[in-house]
């Protein structure tokens, strides 16, 4: 019999690794009763033990720019009911340049008061390392805009950003209605000023009422809305002068099995905005994946 | 020395369990006397087993039988509650025992999965 301290460095880790993906195919679905919203938050949090994967897209074409594909990879994790971490995975590829990956994010969330009320408040907190190339656009701050989507990806990608983001969340829940705004700040760990942004976002599902059987094209499955988010410069500069504001409807679609489909084009209307990006994106939640791998590495009996 | 820090702290985890109690307890009383609008609905109550598997089996149990620390949904306790007070549990949730809020659900929805949750309740009261 082998005995496990006998393997060679690395074979034990990588049979965990290849267990872990195991568990991720092989896993239940979740609901994952998505919000329509691709940049403003709301308080809902992921649930304790579920794993969330997404895949964030946008495209656009920049006046005097190339057209461009930017990605985020999402991995969301419910560590706690009041705690939510997500890592993402940035990249992007542009129209007769190149494709490239950009850097990655380390975000959590913490709700603050444990009961629902009118207003509830969730705290964010934000690690990036990402480069200049990054065209995820997952929120906008400062005077960003058009002319960020236009710089080629040979000069862009040397441009480091390991910044800090925080972000007051303040959601509410009315009559159907979900109204969420976020308050921005971001700072570049090197000398540079503090950053302002925000988000605004109100949506609703389609149907109020549950259909008694399983359905996919229902209107329970369907949530439309529409987010505003924009810039709101620096510390010393701070207001709307110069800086670019979206306005974009949005549409979730939860189809059975676990997995909700997003569609937001979004419009610019400010000048210092890009015209026209349009988002999409898949979500698909695993129930219980903590529990699962918790379950592969700890036997009933306690020992391993 | 030992042995009074282990018995302060058991007496103080007991205090706080006392405190906490079931979650159903912890409803205001203003709260409990909420009717549900969607009682004895038959299209409800299978519309609530619906999202019932969807929001609540992962944790609770395909049977409502509780899996680790989410307690038995099939319990005396659930089924001697008020419909108010298990509205109040599905909005409020709570966050520190691991319970998550349902209050993204609308309304309505959260009343469906109540009429399946009391479903074993009515059926028994019925045949008695």
């Amino acid at each position: 019999m082998l005995d496990s301290r006998s393997k060679p460095a690395g074979v034990g880790s990588l049979c965990n690794m290849a267990a872990v993906v195991l568990v991720v195919l092989a896993a239940r679905p979740g609901w994952a009763g998505e919000n329509p919203f691709f940049i403003t938050y709301t308080h809902q949090m992921e649930e304790p033990r579920n794993l969330e994967i997404a895949s964030k897209s946008v495209t656009g074409m920049p006046a005097d720019g190339n057209r461009f594909w930017g990605e985020a990879t999402e991995f969301e994790y419910g560590v706690r009911g009041w705690w939510t971490t997500e890592v993402y995975l940035d990249g992007q590829a542009t129209s007769s340049e190149s494709a490239l990956f950009t850097g990655y994010r380390w975000e959590n969330r913490f709700r603050l008061l444990s009961h629902e009320h009118w207003i509830n408040p969730v705290l964010y907190g934000e690690l990036e390392n990402i480069n200049g190339a990054d065209k995820s656009l997952l929120e906008v701050v400062n005077h960003d805009g058009n002319k960020d989507l236009t710089g080629a990806n040979g000069q862009t990608r040397s441009e480091k950003k390991r910044e800090i983001e925080a972000k007051l969340i303040l959601s509410s829940y009315y009559r159907g209605w979900t109204i969420a705004e976020n308050f921005i700040a971001e700072k570049n760990i090197r000398h540079e000023p503090y950053e302002f942004g925000y988000a605004f976002g109100i949506s609703r599902p389609i149907g109020l009422l549950a259909r008694p059987d399983r359905c996919s094209f229902c209107a329970e499955n369907f949530q439309i809305g529409v987010e505003m988010y924009g810039g709101l410069g620096t510390h010393d500069d701070f207001g709307w002068h110069g800086t670019s504001h979206y306005v974009a409807p949005t549409v979730a679609w939860t189809v059975a099995h676990g997995t909700t489909l997003k569609v937001s084009p979004g419009f610019g209307v400010t000048e210092t905005s890009a015209r026209f990006l349009f988002r999409f994106g898949v979500f698909y939640e695993i129930d219980q994946f903590g529990r699962s791998v918790h379950g592969l590495f700890h036997s009933p009996g306690g020992r391993r | 020395m030992k042995v009074w820090r282990g018995a302060l702290w058991g007496f103080a985890v007991t205090v706080a369990w006392a405190r906490i109690g079931s979650l159903v307890q912890q409803a205001p009383a203003g709260v409990r006397n909420r009717t549900n609008p969607l009682a004895a609905d038959a299209q409800a109550r299978r519309a609530g087993r619906k999202l019932y598997a969807r929001e609540c089996q992962s944790c609770h149990g395909p049977r409502r039988e509780g899996i680790g620390k989410a307690p038995p949904l099939n319990s005396a306790d659930v089924y001697r509650a008020l419909p108010g007070a298990l509205f109040w549990v599905l909005r409020h949730g709570s966050l520190h025992q691991g319970m998550p809020s349902f209050a993204h659900l609308p309304e309505l929805e959260r009343w469906q999965v109540i009429t399946f949750l009391l479903e074993v309740k009515e059926t028994s009261a019925a045949t008695r």
